[in-house]
């Protein structure tokens, strides 16, 4: 359960003050589907980061599972995100001379699990994300594209957390394995129940998603379900 | 983050850019080698000083003509005071002061010695019978020089082994021969074993003729170079020392101990003359060394800057799932660790070597201490500590999300 209450940011240069959010409220439950649409300079880089606790709020309150995240220190936000939050990014991120396996087990060195329940763990994702097994031990610059976002989305759901942050997932991909990579994350909400927040400026990807925040200039603009829902 | 971890994590970043890893380690393995090696020679050198010295005779207390004592140095009087003792002080210090073992007054020179084509320059001395027992010298073929040789001022000579190597070829045999010294026959009655003291001054190289003999044709008076005195035990050297003094002062009608015209030394201020000599050339040739040691580290440094510039992207990736500030100073840290660590295990190693070598080929004598062991691992762990504690802060401090952006 996410809850935003008024949420501010407030960026200073040393002339001038911009308000990358201004006054943001919105509530996501557990299990939703939601895409955070924009274009770019609309906010939703920065409310992406205070989202998934890389950042806090100049002002307003953002509670995570009852949590007030935007009062926690450095550490505190790391072991938010260790347990709680699945990053996926536009460039994937993935360490380029480790293998599938080990990259889709990183987050968990940060946590105290075994190493086989590690291993067993990545495997588990990775088949759910539909990877190849024959991929586990290939080198992750080794693989295409698609295969890369879909090892990134392994690593997001390895440490089994509530919410999985996906920015501009297929903003480097082509349509095509784009769509796979959107039809993996509806994969995950509709059946695994993880919940998913997309963020894009895309309206296609938007779609994908069943609930679409717009933002523009730091305001929400529009805040509506997404009946076209192909489900 | 687990230690296994953090070494698995270590391992792969090390070897992702094997040559760099390679490069930088060397600069490690040069700096703490040659600092093994160079203390090893230091204190080589003092091992064969202090031995030479202990082998020069036990409880030995040596009274030198022409010297003023100072505060840890010597500075001689000149050349005109320089023989200010004579073969009666000998014999009053042996007749006046007790816990005296014997009294073997010498005299020294160099000159140059003939025979049949060769001829040498070498050390020439006039000694007692008592002398050979008094400075530890061993006899290995005939005899030494006798009271009988001393009385007659007989014309007799006892060389050493390297002289008689010089003089008559290696391991001949030539007692019974003769050998001129200043242009006077001698005859050979003795060979001296060897005993092996090389560098500073070989104790084989010289040829040893009554005193009698010496002060009479060489010197043409009564003076004598050097007063050895053997003291019964460790315990009196101290009391007969200051006997000796104040006897040669009253006898030389001397009032003031600062003008003495003599000088007294026991071995043990010789030793800790000469250890102080050879610590400072331990310090100097490992701080020249340490300088490298320097220099290696700030390879270190240097490399994991650039490390932590290129895996900038990492660690913000790192810190997005959940890294805190502290395991990621520690992983860079542990690098750092990592290879000044193996850079010292293989400069050990390498120092180890190296000091072989030079006491094979160079003919100096090292000594590797557990010492010098334990400190080359202890500074190469301190320096990778050192050195990385900059980029492992630095690389701790990014921030996540400029981090992720970095290109």
């Amino acid at each position: 359960m996410i809850e935003c209450k008024n949420i501010t940011k407030t960026y200073k240069s040393e002339t001038v003050e911009t308000n990358a959010l201004k006054n943001v409220s919105f509530t996501i439950k557990d299990g939703e589907f939601v895409a955070i649409m924009g274009p770019s300079g609309s906010g939703k880089s920065t409310l992406m980061h205070i989202l998934g606790a890389l950042d806090t709020p100049t002002s307003g309150e953002y509670f995570f599972d009852g949590k007030n995240v935007s009062e926690l220190s450095e550490d505190e936000l790391a072991d938010v995100r260790r347990d709680k939050i699945g990053f996926v990014f536009q460039s994937f991120n993935l360490l380029p001379r480790a293998t599938v396996l080990r990259n889709v087990m990183l987050p968990l060195v940060y946590s105290d699990i075994s190493k086989n329940e590690r291993e067993n763990f990545a495997k588990t994702v990775l088949i759910n994300v539909g990877l190849n097994e024959a991929r586990f031990y290939h080198l992750s610059n080794q693989l295409s594209g698609g295969e890369m976002q879909r090892v990134a989305i392994a690593r997001a759901l390895v440490n089994n957390p509530s919410l999985i942050l996906a920015d501009e997932p297929t903003g480097n991909l082509d349509t095509k394995t784009g769509e796979i990579v959107l039809n993996t994350f509806e994969i995950l909400n509709k059946e695994k129940h993880h919940t998913v927040i997309l963020i894009t400026h895309e309206r296609e990807v938007a779609e994908h998603a069943d609930r679409i925040i717009r933002l523009r200039d730091g305001e929400i603009v529009e805040d509506i379900i997404n009946g076209k829902n192909k489900h | 983050m687990k230690t296994s971890d953090l070494f698995e994590e270590t391992y792969s970043a090390l070897m992702a850019n094997k040559s760099r890893s390679f490069l930088t380690i060397l600069g490690i393995v040069i700096g703490i080698g040659s600092v093994i090696a160079m203390i090893s020679i230091g204190q080589g050198a003092k091992g064969t000083i202090e031995s030479s010295i202990e082998s020069l005779g036990s409880n030995l207390i040596m009274i030198t003509p022409g010297f003023q004592r100072g505060a840890g140095f010597q500075v001689s009087s000149g050349r005109g005071s320089a023989q200010t003792l004579t073969s009666e002080d000998a014999d009053a210090i042996g007749q006046e002061i007790g816990s005296i073992k014997a009294v073997a007054p010498e005299f020294d020179g160099r000159y140059q010695v003939t025979t049949k084509g060769t001829n040498t320059n070498t050390q020439i001395i006039g000694a007692t019978a008592v002398y050979a027992d008094v400075r530890n010298i061993e006899i290995d073929q005939g005899a030494f020089v006798s009271d009988q040789n001393v009385q007659n001022s007989s014309k007799v000579a006892v060389l050493g082994p390297t002289t008689r190597d010089d003089l008559f070829g290696e391991s001949s045999n030539p007692i019974g021969q003769t050998v001129r010294i200043k242009g006077m026959e001698f005859k050979v009655i003795g060979i001296l074993k060897a005993k092996g003291g090389t560098g500073f001054g070989s104790q084989d190289d010289r040829i040893f003729i009554p005193l009698s003999t010496a002060q009479r044709f060489l010197a043409g008076n009564e003076r004598v170079s050097t007063i050895n005195v053997q003291a019964i035990d460790q315990n009196s050297m101290a009391m007969v020392q200051e006997q000796i003094s104040s006897l040669l002062l009253n006898r030389h009608k001397i009032s003031d101990p600062q003008l003495a015209d003599f000088s007294i030394m026991n071995q043990a201020d010789i030793i800790s003359s000469a250890s102080s000599i050879t610590n400072t050339l331990s310090i100097l040739l490992g701080s020249i060394a340490g300088i490298s040691l320097v220099v290696g580290g700030i390879g270190i440094m240097n490399m994991m800057l650039t490390t932590v510039t290129e895996r900038t992207r990492e660690v913000g990736l790192r810190k997005a799932i959940g890294a805190k500030k502290k395991d990621i100073s520690t992983q860079f840290l542990t690098e750092a660790v990592m290879l000044t660590f193996i850079g010292g295990v293989i400069g050990v190693f390498v120092g180890w070597l190296f000091s072989l070598a030079i006491s094979k080929f160079g003919g100096i004598n090292t000594s590797i201490s557990l010492f010098s062991v334990i400190l080359g691992f202890g500074v190469s762990a301190i320096i990778g500590i050192v050195f990385g504690y900059y980029p492992a802060r630095r690389a701790a401090k990014l921030n996540p999300i400029e981090a992720l952006r970095y290109e």
